[in-house]
């Protein structure tokens, strides 16, 4: 939010100040007038300060503290390292790991890949473009619980689409969400089919602010269309990738609501317990919040130090 | 011109920044505010503080109590109203304020939040399982001294392994409002269909599988035998299958696991072979609470291990029919997973408040003939009679319930006789039941998605696993 705009009037030192008043009261005053200047735009700020504080700040803070304490028989006390000590031991935690890190991966394969690719082809649709944008977007409109739902219904091992659909071709049934092998692919493809509308739609508004003219210059230099991609097109929209990638991993690493739906959390023999998941089981499932804390910590600071890598690489790459 | 407009302008900024900051600061006091805590609404002290002493007449009391029906059931919403009523009658300084939940009362995930935010009504509902998380929240009273024969008269005949549950070091913190043990729940229906007995459900798992073969012959995506493997159901299910054939799941000392046996295996192997071999559980796994209850109650299920208030929450939810069931004891009957639900009273109630919620526990679920036991006025609002569930009665009591039980009863009681004519002794679950679940969800989910699951090791993962988390106490 920005300040209000002052005449230069306004902004010049006042004329009332007293005659052979010292450089300490003057700066006093100026400051004073300052804040008076300001008083709105810091009212309104306080709003957004106010908000931020109480409902991510705080509770932030608060997570710290609880990462290192526990509560037993009423009393809360300090637990040093034990909640850490405590998930590290938990065998779960590394399968949780090692199964977010796959749908992140797998989820970067398809959800960064496809959107992209659609948005390619949609740009280079002249008509009913409009439509195909509705068409694609459509699944983000639908409430995520909805589309978990009806994709739960799909992968059903018994009487779900995707078997019918092997069916007709011959195909042997899959066990899709009920095998260790294939449930983390099967929520990925889900949680694609749910999510990459938004996406498609940002990379489509890049791509036409791309212009005309480079693709005109690279066909005159006689460029086919992957070069066209590689030459004008990646490096066009290279600041919106890079913040997209950037954006879809750090989701990605959150993943809960999907898995929870689709295989009701843990899956055939663990195999899609995320660290969000695990998170949800010690805090709402064991009452154990400081342990709680201590892996939403982790996770924190891992996901903060992967952003601050990232940065500082595409900043060098970028000079 | 331009200066006055600034100045007014301003002012007019001034104003609208000390309305916007005297807006939020209400706003968060108002987000800010803590739970209502027990002497904040109205009530007036005066009453004995001596805890044995009767609830004083003068005394106003308003109580929150949860776990009061929802509209959606009209009928026992009905009740709970009479029931204030009446309870008024003798106590009419006491106010009542219900509060209800549709669905469950008690959800762990929203029951554990409202633990932590000591937001809990004045007398609430939990389960037997919870006593341990409620009282590391500091979250409710020790009634030992208000709970006596005139506070509750029927207090000689409530099964002491019930009160027990609800102990922790000598001091009693709940009084039960029902109990159940598990067994083996059958669709009579699809017995029959199948050529069995309904009367005579199976005992063993061998005759488990053998019936569950044959029902899922039935076909039409009929299944003989259902399992949960998830949402830590499946570790719930695998004690109670482990307890009814004698083994268990925790050593005596409770630090080590004890369910790597071949006890343990079989309770495995044998859902391995119905799953695989015998192709009679249905290819749809991974279940949880719930997706069970609406397979048998559509006839597309068989058998399963259940409780008898699954039944209630079948018929009354989905439209199943009581004459449909049947239950026998849990395959094995060596022992069997016993629980309950009862009411606690917030930490931080004044004494009072502690002997009112103690006598609304008492009328409404503690006196044989009143409350949930009046069992003609259920009949007449078309509830359900002739359960063998709540279950806690002893001596006079029982012999006074049971009898006007299958006098008024709504539901064929024969179809639970083999249920009821083989008591199975209970077993409580084990010390962190709800951990140790998590990971014997793993085993099983192991052996009904993976047709070559390997059981040594899952069994032997899961060991560890189980060791791991008990050491850590």
């Amino acid at each position: 939010m920005s300040a209000p705009t002052l005449s230069k009037s306004e902004a010049t030192p006042s004329r009332t100040g007293r005659p052979g008043s010292n450089r300490t009261d003057s700066a006093r005053e100026e400051f004073m007038r300052s804040v008076r200047r300001n008083l709105s735009a810091h009212g309104f700020l306080i709003g957004a300060v106010l908000c931020f504080s109480f409902f991510s700040w705080y509770p932030m803070v608060r997570e710290f503290i609880l990462a290192f304490q526990k509560n037993e028989n009423g009393k809360t006390t300090w637990a040093g390292w034990s909640n850490l000590t405590y998930i590290f031991n938990d065998p779960a935690f590394w399968q949780a790991w090692r199964n977010t890190l796959l749908f992140t991966a797998l989820a970067l394969l398809l959800g960064f890949v496809v959107p992209f690719v659609i948005a390619v082809v949609l740009n280079e649709f002249r008509h009913g473009q409009g439509y195909l944008r509705l068409l694609v977007y459509l699944p983000v409109m639908l409430p995520p619980v909805a589309s978990v739902l009806l994709f739960k219904y799909f992968y059903d091992p018994g009487y779900g689409l995707f078997n019918r659909i092997l069916e007709v071709f011959g195909l042997p049934a899959q066990q899709w969400l009920q095998d260790t092998d294939t449930a983390m692919l099967s929520v990925v493809i889900a949680a694609t089919w749910m999510n990459m509308g938004g996406a498609t739609l940002i990379y489509l508004a890049a791509l036409q602010g791309i212009p005309g003219e480079l693709y005109e210059a690279a066909e005159l230099d006689g460029a086919g269309i992957l070069r066209k991609i590689w030459h004008v097109t990646i490096p066009q929209t290279k600041l919106i990738l890079s913040l997209m990638l950037l954006m879809q991993i750090i989701a990605t690493m959150q993943v809960f609501t999907e898995p929870f739906l689709l295989t009701n959390g843990a899956g055939p023999e663990g195999s899609t317990t995320t660290v969000v998941y695990l998170i949800y089981q010690y805090a709402f499932n064991f009452n154990n919040y400081g342990s709680a804390a201590a892996l939403g910590l982790v996770l924190l600071v891992l996901l903060a130090g992967f952003s601050a890598v990232y940065v500082r690489l595409s900043r060098s790459s970028e000079d | 011109m331009r200066s006055a407009g600034f100045r007014r302008n301003r002012r007019i900024d001034r104003t609208a920044a000390a309305a916007i900051v005297t807006v939020l600061a209400l706003t968060l006091a108002a987000c800010g505010t803590s739970s209502s805590s027990s002497d904040d609404d109205g009530d007036s002290g005066g009453g004995s503080s001596d805890p044995s002493a009767p609830l004083d007449p003068k005394a106003k009391v308003t109580l929150s109590i949860d776990c009061m029906p929802p509209a959606a059931k009209a009928a026992e919403l009905k009740e709970w109203n009479e029931d204030v009523k009446e309870f008024n009658k003798t106590y009419p300084n006491v106010k009542i304020n219900g509060k209800s939940t549709p669905g469950q009362c008690l959800e762990p995930p929203r029951f554990t939040a409202m633990l932590k935010a000591k937001s809990q009504p004045d007398v609430y509902y939990t389960y037997f399982t919870d006593l341990q998380q409620v009282l590391d929240n500091d979250g409710a009273e020790d009634i030992s001294a208000y709970v006596n024969d005139k506070s509750v008269p029927a207090l000689k005949d409530i099964d002491p392994n019930v009160l027990d549950v609800l102990k922790q070091d000598g001091k009693l913190y709940g009084l039960p409002t029902s109990n159940y043990t598990m067994g083996l729940l059958i669709n009579r229906k699809l017995f029959e269909e199948a050529g069995l007995d309904p009367n005579s459900p199976p005992t063993t798992w061998e005759e488990v599988r053998t019936a569950s073969d044959k029902i899922a012959e039935l076909g039409g995506g009929v299944s003989g035998f259902g399992e949960y493997s998830a949402g830590n159901n499946g570790g719930w299910h695998f004690t109670a299958s482990i307890y009814g054939l004698g083994g268990d799941v925790v050593d005596s000392t409770g630090k080590k696991a004890a369910f790597n046996t071949p006890l343990g295996k079989q309770v495995l192997e044998n859902l391995r072979a119905m799953r695989w071999d015998d192709d009679s559980m249905g290819k749809t796994q991974l279940l949880k609470w719930g997706d069970l209850q609406k397979q048998i109650a559509t006839d597309k299920l068989g058998m399963f291990l259940a409780a008898p208030d699954d039944i209630t929450y079948m018929v009354q939810q989905l439209g199943a029919k009581y004459e449909n069931f049947g239950m026998g004891p849990i395959p094995g009957a060596k022992a069997t997973l016993f629980g309950g639900n009862n009411y606690m009273i917030k930490k931080g109630s004044s004494p009072d408040k502690i002997k009112a919620g103690i006598a609304w526990q008492n009328f409404k679920f503690l006196t044989p003939g009143k409350g949930q036991f009046e069992w003609e006025r259920s009949k007449a609002d078309k509830l359900p009679v002739g359960l063998p569930q709540p279950n806690f009665w002893l001596g006079e009591s029982k012999a006074k319930d049971d009898a006007q039980r299958s006098e008024h009863a709504t539901m064929p009681v024969e179809n639970f006789k083999p249920f009821m004519d083989n008591p199975v002794k209970g077993k409580a679950e084990p010390p962190k039941a709800q951990e140790i679940y998590k990971i014997l969800d793993v085993a099983m989910s192991g052996v009904l998605t993976n047709e070559d699951a390997d059981i040594d090791k899952l069994l032997s993962t899961a060991e560890q696993q189980v060791n791991q988390v008990l050491a850590t106490q």
